[in-house]
This record gives structure tokens, sequence and C-alpha cells, in this order.
């Protein structure tokens, strides 16, 4: 493997959060990050730093990440207080380092929010979104007899306004970023995506009420239209999404 | 030990029906004295799990992310083939059989392909129930768009996140049967042993990754949908979690293996940069509808893209196969990228790329039509690259992608230890050495859907379980034996880490197995991992303890576990005196440099199993019998 010729690399200054578990105090730690070639991604650059604590005999950050290509949701922390880092519409996976500069100070810490507890680290148990699409995130369709795809025909424009909101890669960034911890961009964009469809109306009134009841008892907070949601959303999922769900669940409240 | 593929009799069409008439019932009553368990939650598993819940068996299900919804399938991007037929461009569930017979170089069984082609419509019809938005035309049906190794347009998308929606209407559907108490969910589990009683699979132990303590967990019947094992190569586009532990673990319990040496090269990925890389990225196969792919006419030319004029580009591809042009098969256009590359055609600083060009398309069609079919992988790609695809091409160049090899199964699935059942990526059924685009997400869809809720349930019918106890022997051999191996890698306290050993070994299959290999490369591989590997037992550092979140443990195992595996795709390739798809050995080609099959010694699936960590592996063969299409030399003219 050759090396891509003319490379810059960068020194930075990294204060990352260690936490042993839950229970746990945590507090920064610092470690330097040297020679990171501005092409890596915020995770390659991670990787090097922690090749090096394994090197000499110390517990590596823990950290959440996958497919490393924005779309699976796992990665994210907190980098100078946003979000998957400075760049708009980013996960931290997508984030390249020559977004920073030689150095710089970065602090990375993982997603706060009441309902995500922290499991190591930068690692933080986000199971509560799971449990608000338990609640009703779904059209409750057994296997087999569906009919034609085609039977139901779906304009084009509500096709991809229900894309918009399903797009969600259910990151959390969302809550983190929210001065309330709110869920309601993440909530909001799957009750969009089923009041969109003609096939999500039988249960669209059951759905609604669920899925708010259950992001409530999740200990999520409330929304006050701050937009931190939809401004660090990497998917760039927006607040109409909200909107819409305010609506749906108002009309079930008045409906039932 | 002779393989039964289990095939049914009388004509093609009629074998799955027939079969399906025959298999056994478990009454309706009876089904939740039945406890499964299924490994895995991408299209496969996640599919699998729903469905048999819904049946009414009490499904465990088990993933190794923090929530099902991460599984890999989520990153497939372009689409999902179906032969509805809606385009009334000549479509069948005859031409998707033989579009993918004939994709694949023959070395797949004609039932099973067969059987895929005739699911395929019905998925459509059961994710559009789900709510899956895909792509509609403006009066409201259901658009499509072609893929390669196709002359109709039969994939059906939603943008280019095909994988990820299609995955979340089945973790939906997961999502369903956990509130309805019929699946029990464990995240952040790792399979690392099965467990065989009495001749069956009857568990699994995996480790808490939380806790690091290991669990035993019983069943009456398990299935396997645990992904390739592309991650052997280090760089691949698989996850960074994407591993061979469970199936090898299966292997090493007497499931055998069959056709390791069949890889997956995708012709178009993010190139690589550097060292540092963790991993590729692809780009859809999607883009070569529209994209052109082209490079330099002469070799070592440095200009930039835009100063080399229309007369000096060579479009190979369009050139070379003008039936198909741009979209002719994946093994077909990487090593042609390959090829222009080895004469020094190459471009970017690398010279380890093509240009995919969509200045036409843009021209033709306009930016936004562009943005609308492909604004995310545009996106995905000026972000990595820090270019603009919509101003200069696209750079690309093949990467690992899919490993059409995998645990053998029969025609219901089931692998050769009794009770174990292998879904999607994880079993070799029905790709033969070559995956045509946009059928993974079919296959481990109608898998999972369509398949394995019926002959799982004729196992269950058929054969006597005892229930057994998780303090059974077995479950306590297999415990402990995992628990040796975890202390074992922590204490050899060496001086190489975990990635720096599994980068070498990519290094040597990717040098020496990858896109074309021959007969001296390959033995040379075989003893680079047999020595890499004898190293790791010695001298590889695994950072953190035991008993705790620990990622960089979770590596070294599946490292371990790669080494050993490497050699058996090596073993593998070595065998197979032939070219065919993905698997290209140098010495046997046409005078057109296209992969030249040995239909008389290797018109067969090499199924291996395992005798012990210092034999080698003994070699069985399924004769694969072709009643139906004749054997040609693909072209793609």
């Amino acid at each position: 493997m050759k090396q891509a010729s003319g490379e810059k690399c960068i020194n930075l200054k990294l204060k990352v959060w260690r936490q042993k578990a839950e229970e746990s105090n945590g507090r920064l730690e610092s470690f330097k990050a040297e020679n990171i070639s501005k092409d890596m991604s915020f995770l390659e650059m991670l990787d090097v730093v922690n090749e090096e604590i394994i090197l000499s005999g110390k517990d590596p950050i823990a950290l959440d990440h996958d497919c490393r290509e924005g779309i699976c949701g796992s990665c994210g922390a907190m980098v100078n207080g946003r979000a998957h880092g400075p760049e708009k519409g980013t996960t931290l996976c997508q984030l390249h380092m020559r977004h920073f500069s030689n150095g710089d100070t970065v602090v990375i810490e993982p997603w706060r929010s009441r309902a995500f507890k922290v499991v190591k680290d930068l690692v933080v148990d986000r199971s509560a979104f799971d449990k608000i699409i338990q609640a009703g995130g779904y059209i409750s369709v057994n296997t087999g007899g569906a009919p034609d795809g085609n039977a139901i025909p779906v304009p084009q424009e509500v096709a991809e306004k229900a894309m918009d909101a399903a797009e969600c890669i259910g990151c959390g960034a969302c809550a983190a970023a929210c001065p309330n911890a709110s869920a309601m961009l993440f909530t909001g964009a799957k009750i969009s995506q089923f009041a969109l469809l003609p096939q999500g109306h039988p249960e669209a009134k059951k759905r609604a009420l669920a899925m708010v009841g259950e992001m409530d008892k999740q200990g999520f907070g409330n929304c006050t239209n701050e937009k931190e949601c939809e401004a660090e959303c990497p998917k760039g999922i927006s607040i109409i999404n909200i909107a819409r769900m305010n609506r749906e669940f108002l009309k079930s409240s008045i409906l039932s | 030990m002779k393989l039964d593929s289990k095939i049914p009799d009388g004509p093609l069409s009629e074998k799955w029906d027939r079969h399906r008439f025959e298999l056994g019932l478990v009454n309706p009553a009876n089904k939740k004295k039945f406890e499964i368990i299924v490994v895995g939650t991408g299209l496969a598993g996640a599919s699998a799990s729903a469905t048999l819940a819904e049946l009414g068996y009490e499904v465990k299900t088990f993933c190794i992310q923090d929530t099902p919804r991460r599984a890999h399938s989520i990153a497939a991007q372009g689409g999902i083939n179906a032969a509805k037929n809606y385009q009334n461009d000549g479509d069948s569930i005859w031409r998707l059989f033989y579009d993918t017979i004939k994709g694949g170089d023959f070395r797949s069984r004609e039932a099973n392909v067969y059987r895929l082609a005739q699911v395929s419509n019905g998925i459509i019809d059961q994710c559009v129930a789900q709510g899956v938005p895909f792509a509609r035309e403006f009066g409201g049906q259901l658009a499509n768009r072609s893929f390669g190794g196709a002359q109709v347009s039969r994939t059906f998308y939603a943008r280019g996140q095909t994988g990820q929606q299609l995955l979340l209407g089945a973790y939906g559907a997961l999502s369903r049967q956990i509130a309805a108490k019929k699946i029990r969910l464990f995240t952040r589990r790792d399979m690392l042993d099965l467990v065989v009683i009495d001749g069956k699979a009857r568990g699994i132990i995996v480790r808490n990754l939380v806790s690091g303590k290991l669990e035993k967990h019983s069943a009456d019947a398990l299935v396997l949908a645990t992904g390739g094992y592309g991650n052997s190569f280090y760089l691949s586009t698989n996850a960074m979690a994407s591993n061979v532990s469970a199936a090898f673990a299966s292997y090493k319990k007497g499931a055998l293996f069959a056709n390791p040496c069949l890889t997956q090269i995708h012709p178009t990925c993010i190139p690589v940069k550097g060292t540092y890389q963790s991993k590729l990225t692809l780009m859809s196969e999607s883009l070569r509808n529209d994209g052109r792919v082209w490079v330099p006419k002469i070799p070592e030319d440095k200009r930039l893209p835009a100063q080399i004029p229309e007369s000096e580009r060579d479009y190979y591809l369009e050139e070379k196969y003008p039936g198909f042009g741009n979209l002719v098969p994946r093994d077909v256009a990487s090593r042609n990228a390959k090829h222009q590359c080895d004469i020094g055609k190459g471009v970017g600083d690398t010279q380890l790329a093509v240009y995919l060009d969509f200045k036409d398309a843009i021209k033709r069609d306009g930016h936004d039509a562009i943005t609308r079919k492909y604004g995310n992988l545009f996106e995905m790609y000026e972000k990595i690259m820090a270019q603009d695809p919509y101003e200069t091409p696209m750079m690309i160049y093949p990467a690992v992608h899919y490993t059409m090899g995998g645990l053998w199964v029969d025609y219901n699935l089931m692998s050769t230890i009794p009770g174990l059942f292998v879904l999607g990526e994880a079993n070799f059924s029905d790709h033969g050495s070559n995956r045509l685009g946009a059928s993974a997400l079919m296959q481990g869809l109608a898998d999972g859907y369509f398949i394995i809720p019926y002959t799982i349930g004729s196992y269950l019918a058929e054969a006597s379980h005892d229930k057994v106890d998780e303090d059974h022997k077995e479950f306590n051999t297999s415990y402990n034996e995992v628990e040796a191996r975890i202390e074992k890698l922590i204490s050899i306290k060496g001086k190489r880490t975990v990635d720096n050993f599994h980068r070498e070994l990519g290094n040597i299959l990717w040098e020496y197995c990858g896109m074309s290999r021959n007969n001296n490369g390959l033995k040379k591989a075989k003893k680079l991992i047999k020595d890499l590997r004898a190293e790791y037992w010695e001298n590889v550092l695994v950072g953190g303890s035991e008993y705790d979140f620990n990622q960089s443990l979770e590596r070294a195992w599946r490292v371990a576990d790669f080494l050993q595996f490497g050699e058996l795709m090596v073993t593998d390739a070595l065998e197979r005196q032939e070219s065919c798809g993905g698997h290209f050995n140098e010495n046997y080609q046409t005078d057109e440099n296209e992969a030249l099959r040995d239909d008389k010694l290797f018109c067969h699936v090499s199924a291996w199993e395992y005798r012990g960590n210092s034999r080698k592996p003994k070699l069985h063969k399924e004769p694969l019998k072709f009643e139906n299409v004749e054997l040609t030399q693909r072209s793609y003219k």
C-alpha cells in the first residue's frame, strides 16, 4: 500500500472522558495525538491513539463504532461540546481530521442525557430508543399475505417525505444536543414516516400515543423549540417531524 | 460423510411448492414449546426472528451491537432485486433465475437459485406492507433501476439507503415481537462457541461484551445469520465488528465450510489512502447506471481529469463489453480496473484508481435528477475525498465486499450439524462464484421471511428433542474451553497489537488470494499465514482485562479465527484449479482474459471438514447438476 504523497499531518491534544463503568466516577484524561494525517477520519485518529495506549500497557478508550460509513448510528460523542463534532450533517466516523488545525485541543465526551447511561468511557446505553420503537414504531403486519407492492399507490412526494423522516440512524445526537435531552426528533421521525404513508394509517392513533408515552417514560425531556436536534442531526432530519408528531398526538388524544 | 443437498424431485418450477407440501408441520399450539436461538440481526436474522416469533415459537435473538438495528445490512446501498416485471421489459422469474446462475458463473445450485427468484416478489410486497419507503414514480407506482449483470430494470430502492430501510422494516417487525414477549433480545453478545449434544446443535456460549462474563444458552434449534468473512482481508467494506468467529466455531464443531475461496471484490469503492486506513467505503453499483468508467489512454498520464480531452479517454468497459457496458458483473468490472492499473493507467496519487464520471449524466438529466438518485452517495464521497463528484469524476477502486462462500447448507438451509440452520451471507448457497448486485438483500430476506419458517418447522416436527440443561457436560466443556482461550489471549502480553497482526494478514490475503491468484502465490500465502498465526499466539498484545468492556479482546478473538480461516481460504483456492467468477487463477483464463472454468473437474461445491488444528481439513464434493440451463462461457459483450 502506497502512502498518498504530499500528506499533511497535525498534532492534537485530546481530553477524553474516562469512566470505568456506569456507577464509577469519571474524569477527563489527556492524550497526545501526533502525526495525524488530515485524511484520517476522527475514529481512525482514535485508533492511532488507542494503539499507543495498548502498547503502553493501559486500557484503551472504549467507543462504539461499526460501519464507519455514517449509516449504522453506532458512533457518536460530544467533540468540543458539539454532537458528532464541528461539521454539519456528519457522523463522527465521517468527520475528517482536515477540519482540525495543528495544535488544537479536542475535548471528547459521551452523549449526555438522563436516558443514556454511560457504559464505559464514550459508550452509552441507548436501549431507550429501542423501547420507543417497541411501543409502536412499526406497522403490524405478519410475514405473508401482503398485497402486491403496487396495490397501494404512494405519490412520489409523499414517499420522498416519508423517506426524509425514515433516514434517521438512531445515533442519539438529537437527544444529546438538546438542552432538555428530548427524544422528540427521533420519535417524531418514526411517527412521521408512518403517518405519511397510507400503510401506516390504520394504527396511527395508537402509535402516536404509545410512542410518546414511552418516550416520556424513558426519561427524555420535552421540546422547547431550541432546534439543536435539527442542527446536529447527521442526517438532517427536520423538526417538521416534531410538529407532525404533535399533530398526530393531539389528534389521537382528542379522538380517543 | 455424504453430502445430501435434499433437492426435491420434479420440474424446477415445482420443486419448492412440492417441498413445502412435503415438509412436516408443527401444530400451532405446540410451537410455543420450542425454543429457537437466532444469532445475528441483519436482514436474515431479523426477518427470521420476527417471522418465527409470529408463528408462535419462543425466540432468543442475539446481536453484537448495542441494538439490532445496527447490523451491517444497514449499509447496503443500491437496491433489492425482484422479478416483478413492473417495467414490462421482459423480466420473469426464469430470467432472474438465469441471470443469477449465469452471474454466479455456474457454481450454484439450480434449485436454490430458482426458489430465490420465486420468492423475490413476495419480499417486495412484504416490505411495502411494513412501510418501507421505496422510491416511487409520479403516478405512485414503485420505481426500478438497473444493476450489473442484467439487461432488465428490476432493482427496487430507497435512495442510496435500501439496506437501511429494509433492515429497519425487519427491525420493526422484530421490535413488535419483543414487545409481544415472543422474542427475548440479547444485545452486546458475541457468540464464541456452538454446543452440540448427541450430534445436534443445542446451544451457544456467548460473551457479554459489557461485563465480559460468559453465558450459556440452550435451544431446540439454532439459526446462524452472522454474515460473511470479508474482514479476513482487514480492509473491506464490512463493518468493523463483522467476523467469521460464529461460523468458524460451528465449522470446528462439525459443520462443513463451503467454497471459502469465493470472495467478491466490488469494483466501485473509494480507493485506499494510507496505512492508517481502517475500512473501505463502497460507492453503490447503482452509480454505474449513470456513471461512465474511464482511464487516460496513455499510461502515466498525470494531467487532471478535466485536462484530458474526450479523445484521450479510454472508456474501457464500454469498449470491451458493448452489450452490458458499465453494467458488467462485479467480478468482470473489478478485474478490468485492476488490469488498467497494472498497465500503468491508474489515476490519483496512488495510481490505484479509475474514474467514474457523471458529467454526461448531469448534462443529460440535470443536477437535480442525479441528486435525487445518488445524493447521499455523492455527499459521502465528498466527505471522505474532499472532492465534489458533481464537478470532477469520482475515483474508485475495487475492494473486498462480500463472501459467496460460507457454511454448507442443504436445500432446507440446514448445515451438516442437525438443528443448525445458516442464513444470508453466512451460508454459501445462492450466489455461486460471483454475486450480482442487489441480490444479497434479496437472499437475506428470502431466507429469513420465506424459507426458514417452513424448513425449521419440519426439523422440529420430525426429530424428537429432549430438553437439554445448560449444566449439561457439553455446555460446561465448551464454556471451559472458551474461558481458557480468552485467558490465553490476555496472558500472552506480547509486543504486537491485534490490529497490527490483522493488517499483515489482510495484506497477505489481498496480495495472494485477492482479485487474481496463482498457485505459487497461494502456496507462499499458506506458509506466511501459518507463520503469522504461530507468532500471534506468542506475541500478541491484548489491552485491558477479561471481565470488562474490552474491545481489544473482542478483536483478539476474531483475529485469532481469521488467522486460521485465512489458511482455509488459501487451501480452497489451491484446490480449485480453474477460474470462476470471483476466483480468478491466472493459469486459467481465456484469450480475452476472462475466467476459464473447468466444468469437467470443478463443477462442484467444495465443502471442508475440520479435523483438528494440525491436520489438513478433508474435502467433500457436492456435484452441481445443471438440468435446466446450459453451461456456457459467460459473455457480456
